[in-house]
């Protein structure tokens, strides 16, 4: 193993049968972290960075998650303060609730909130589109006027998370599609995306190298 | 602002060669499916398409490979059609690094299969593909065909795009094979007829030969605009179709 290996944030992509997971994979390799593809308990647990990626329904994804114990591992990581990146329906699990075709699953309810089906004239929401980060953002540092590919039909649309004295507020990223939702959101180690940004050219890069820096290494 | 308009450029793929021909036939050697994916990614495709045109099982296994070399290497979304006719088939492309997955034929001869693989992996992933010509035999004038255009069926091509959304397709891909390979511009009034009547985004295909054909497809209502040889044989770069929508006004990726 070469020198620069081995001090590479290492990253696990959980892959727990949901979709397409290999280019999230060549991404996080293309950026610089030494990437595991794996579902593997242990593996997932002490990564310096993990991430779930997720297409399809909610109510599948959350199967499939719990199946392998992800909601555990992603529990676990969140009191140790490691870090999770949530992509696609991966960001949407995180949040309580999802209404899809009329059920009401229960997500992970990392936070409050329910992903809800978005009101737009044009379904999914398929493409390229701009995005509104606060400026502290640290996925999208150095990322200005960039559009990231979206493809869904349900969102977050709200942030219900309160204000608090003791906590550093959550960094909201929105976008709008038939109304605004959320686009990214940055909550202490807890980061998600609902773009891809491993589908997302040069500023998805970006924005995983920003999150792939961002982790604290902790190589021997 | 709001979704900027796709420039997707598709790529035939045949045993592990792109091809291009005229109305699909007499195809030839246009290059590797790989190499060409990257250099449309360089240049600002939004998303790329392969349609394998193989017609052999070693051909297909060809395929696989191409899309998981090009999938490595290429962070766009790739869309995979042709030939696919089994919920395991998809399985297996998106396993392979394929993002959605063409139907064609196959959903024309059993409807089902849209809504198995709705079901199995979210509308997201399935794009229903028509090849539609003109024809007096259906009440819109315009009748799905198969076989690369060479065969009419009975299917009046809005009603079928319109049943198709309903059992789970989450995006269009119309292709006039009238306008396919004539260079003359999109069959605009097929453009307009499918907007009308879609719910799902819709990509305009066939008949691409200048920059100026490009603005009236997204004019007519097109979400993203589809051509293959213009770009294979250098009339034409990614970057000069978005000069020419944004110079129409249109939204792009820059």
């Amino acid at each position: 193993m070469t020198e620069g290996a081995s001090s590479a944030p290492s990253v696990v992509v959980l892959d727990y049968g949901s979709g397409n997971v290999h280019s999230a994979a060549k991404a996080l390799e293309a950026v610089g972290a030494k990437v595991s593809l794996t579902a593997d308990r242990e593996a997932a647990q002490t990564a310096d960075g993990l991430v779930v990626p997720g297409v399809g329904a909610f109510e599948a994804v959350v199967d499939q998650l719990k199946a392998v114990r992800g909601d555990q591992i992603i529990d676990r990581r969140l009191a140790g303060g490691l870090p999770v990146l949530g992509i696609c329906v991966g960001m949407q699990v995180l949040f309580e609730r999802g209404v899809e075709h009329g059920r009401d699953t229960e997500g992970l309810g990392e936070w409050p909130g329910i992903v809800d089906r978005l009101d737009a004239r044009i379904l999914p929401h398929m493409g390229w589109n701009t995005v509104d980060a606060p400026v502290d953002s640290v996925l999208f540092d150095g990322v200005r006027d960039e559009r990231f590919y979206f493809v869904h039909s349900y969102a977050a649309q709200e942030w219900g998370v309160p204000a608090s004295d003791v906590f550093a507020p959550a960094k909201l990223t929105w976008a709008d599609h038939g109304g605004r939702f959320l686009a990214a959101v940055e909550n202490g180690p807890l980061s998600a995306t609902q773009f891809h940004p491993e589908k997302s050219g040069k500023a998805g890069m970006r924005v995983l190298r920003n999150w792939v820096m961002s982790l604290p290494s902790r190589a021997a | 602002m709001s979704l900027a308009i796709r420039v997707i450029p598709c790529l035939d793929v045949a045993d592990g060669r792109v091809v291009k021909g005229v109305n699909f036939r007499g195809l030839r050697d246009a290059g590797d499916p790989v190499e060409l994916a990257a250099k449309y990614y360089e240049q600002g495709a939004d998303e790329l398409t392969f349609l394998d045109v193989t017609a052999t099982v070693e051909g297909r296994a060809t395929t696989y490979d191409v899309v998981r070399r090009t999938a490595e290497q290429v962070f766009i979304p790739l869309t995979v059609g042709g030939g696919v006719r089994s919920v395991d088939d998809v399985a297996r492309l998106l396993g392979s690094g394929a993002d959605k997955i063409g139907v064609n034929s196959a959903a024309i001869a059993r409807p089902g299969l849209l809504t198995e693989i709705a079901d199995r992996f979210g509308a997201q992933v399935l794009v229903l593909s028509l090849d539609v010509t003109r024809s007096p035999r259906t009440e819109s004038g315009f009748v799905v065909t198969t076989h690369g255009g060479r065969t009419e069926t009975d299917l009046d091509a809005l009603d079928w795009a319109s049943r198709a959304i309903g059992l789970g397709a989450g995006e269009l891909l119309v292709n006039s094979i009238d306008a396919d390979g004539t260079k003359q511009g999109f069959d605009l009034e097929l453009v307009r007829r499918m907007r009308e009547i879609s719910s799902v985004p819709v990509i305009a295909s066939g008949g691409a030969g200048a920059v100026e054909h490009f603005a009236p497809a997204v004019d007519a209502g097109a979400d993203a605009v589809l051509a293959a040889s213009v770009f294979h044989d250098g009339v034409m770069t990614i970057g000069d179709v978005k000069d020419a929508l944004q110079s129409a006004g249109a939204e792009v990726r820059r």
